[in-house]
């Protein structure tokens, strides 16, 4: 679990994380999402205690990270793959890592089997790729075999098949039981492995739910029509309580009833159509919009949640 | 924490002791494998000891072949035949400065830290590694110099030669290695404050070399109070049989005590910056 409290980071002028609370809940896939510059990776260095925090606290299993007796055997961190020597070979690179915990030799070569790099263990990690890098960056953080793991967008960059491997890598690491707290700027990437979604803009939390409600609270239901009488359809919808946006030939695009009610509204009064559909607007879209001006959106605590959560803050809605 | 129960009982997990932390001594291992599983370790250990005797060497050939004027009384053949050091002061302070400024021209410093997030051990351990590495390296050269000086001189005038048996000669052979050791913790302390390569080993060139030469320059009255406490001057009486530099100077332990209050003032300015800055 990690736990972070008013949670702030100041660099100079600029406030890069904003009193964040948040809790990292255990056992389940945690997103941390946002646009690029939000505030993600300080966050994650402030958890680290790589950057001290200019005010608020975070702890780890109810401590702060320094104060743990053995780091890397409660959270292991892949922040950026490219943190190591170049020089050093991947095993001597695990194994200085390893040694600084106490863990035995032996569970490098099996870190190093879990991420397949067995066969390349004894060269210098300069010449890794990308991928290669990423999987030397996992092996690192499982060395603990730790409860909690903590990455920074690890399918950056990444081809095809290193993205599905690192997908598949957190669902079978989650799977048992781990805490996975990962960060994206891709609302696609966390639709298909999160739980869970914490949403930062400009260093301010401005979401803290499950991927589900995230979407049902997002993603605006429309419904698209082509009809040759659009102004006489429009009144109809508006007199039924919808709304219409009317567009080039004929077509609107109407919120706020469903598609069967709009049919029925149709055939009732004889207007003939030649299209109907529902259309919902991407969570990428609803992401985008929900983060591209965080200070637009006010925030307010949710009628349900506990105490201890009732700083969390919610969009009151997608800007149309 | 429990989960740790709900994990499949079919996967034995790894746990840590139940007692005690990752200490001081994990983090000695630890800096011990990153100091010797990189090839510029190699390369500048071995650049250390090539310098040291082979400059040595040259320096009592040159004794060895042009002795006229030099009275054994006031000649230092064991000084003479560890005059490498004046250059191999600053390989070691390259070596010490990249010891931990490689840790952030390449980032590891982050991931080093997300695995002992103790700062002061790390900083610690990796101090002690590289100064042990040193001391080891260091007498190598100082011996090896002193022997292979000795030799030339002796084939060619026994009476200008020095044996480890004579006065104050043991002493400054292996006080040629601590007086290396000291340089390289001084620049070891200056990358902690600068955190850059070419910056840290420009102030430790600048302080060990520049500023000895600096001094030269001022009055005389003001050179007698002032160069003897410049820290590769002041060092330097450590590894010679007899005070070097005049009269004014600091006897060897003396002079080697104002290097190593150097060395300590650049650690502890770089350790206290090292556990407050963010990394």
């Amino acid at each position: 679990m990690i736990e972070a409290r008013g949670l702030t980071k100041r660099f100079g002028d600029k406030l890069a994380v904003d009193q964040l609370t948040f809790t990292v809940e255990p056992g389940r896939i945690t997103g941390f999402l946002g646009p690029n510059g939000a505030g993600k990776t300080t966050t994650m260095r402030l958890i680290l205690g790589l950057d001290r925090p200019t005010r608020g606290s975070v702890t780890v299993h109810g401590k702060e990270f320094s104060r743990l007796a053995y780091p890397m055997h409660e959270l292991g961190a892949l922040l950026d793959a490219k943190a190591v020597h170049g020089g050093r070979s991947a095993y001597n690179h695990l194994l200085c890592l390893a040694q600084a915990n106490g863990i035995p030799r032996a569970r490098v070569g099996e870190v190093l089997d879990l991420v397949g790099l067995t066969e390349v263990a004894g060269k210098r990690s300069r010449g890794f790729s990308l991928g290669m890098g990423q999987r030397l960056g996992i092996a690192a953080a499982l060395l603990g075999d730790p409860a909690i793991l903590m990455f920074d967008e690890p399918v950056n960059g990444l081809d095809p098949e290193g993205i599905l491997w690192i997908r598949n890598l957190m669902k079978a690491l989650a799977a048992e039981g781990r805490t996975i707290f990962v960060s994206s700027h891709l609302m696609s990437e966390m639709e298909n492995t999160a739980d869970h979604l914490l949403v930062i803009g400009r260093g301010r939390l401005i979401a803290d739910c499950s991927v589900a409600e995230f979407i049902e609270r997002n993603s605006v239901q429309s419904v698209r029509v082509r009809t040759p009488k659009p102004e006489l359809l429009a009144d109809l919808i508006a007199a039924a309580g919808g709304t219409t946006v009317a567009g080039a030939g004929g077509v609107l695009v109407a919120q706020g009833l469903p598609v069967d009610r709009i049919g029925d509204l149709a055939f009732e009064n004889a207007i003939r159509l030649h299209e109907l559909a529902p259309a919902q607007a991407s969570l990428e879209e609803a992401f985008m919009e929900l983060t591209a001006d965080s200070v637009e959106f006010q925030a307010h605590t949710p009628g349900s949640g506990t105490a201890s959560r009732t700083d969390r803050m919610h969009p009151t809605g997608v800007a149309s | 924490m429990t989960t740790t129960q709900i994990a499949p009982a079919a996967r034995q997990r790894l746990l840590p002791p139940e007692a005690g932390r990752a200490g001081f001594v994990d983090a000695l291992r630890s800096e011990f494998t990153k100091i010797r599983s990189t090839r510029s370790t190699y390369w500048t250990l071995l650049a250390l000891i090539v310098v040291c005797i082979g400059i040595g060497a040259l320096a009592c050939a040159g004794t060895a072949s042009h002795p006229q004027g030099i009275s054994a009384a006031g000649f230092d053949a064991t000084q003479q035949s560890l005059a490498g050091l004046y250059v191999g002061q600053l390989v070691i302070a390259a070596l010490g400065a990249l010891t931990i400024t490689s840790e952030y021209s390449t980032g590891m410093i982050r991931t080093s830290l997300a695995v002992q997030p103790r700062r002061g051990v790390v900083f610690a351990a990796k101090g002690v590694v590289f100064a042990v590495v040193t001391l080891v390296t260091g007498l190598i050269a100082s011996f090896g110099s002193f022997f292979v000086g000795q030799a030339i001189l002796s084939g060619a005038h026994a009476h200008l030669s020095a044996t480890l048996g004579q006065p104050n000669v043991l002493r400054a052979v292996i006080g040629g290695a601590l007086f290396l050791t000291a340089c390289g913790m001084l620049a070891y302390g200056l990358g902690a404050v600068f955190r850059h390569t070419a910056a840290a080993i420009s102030a430790a060139i600048g302080l060990l070399f520049v500023v000895t030469v600096l001094v030269q320059f001022l009055p005389h009255s003001w050179q007698d109070s002032v160069d003897k406490w410049m820290p590769a001057l002041a060092g330097s009486q450590v590894w010679a049989t007899k005070v070097t530099g005049g009269a004014h100077q600091f006897p060897a332990w003396g002079g080697f005590a104002v290097l190593a209050g150097w060395a300590a003032a650049a650690i502890i300015v770089g350790l206290v910056l090292f556990r407050t800055r963010d990394a």
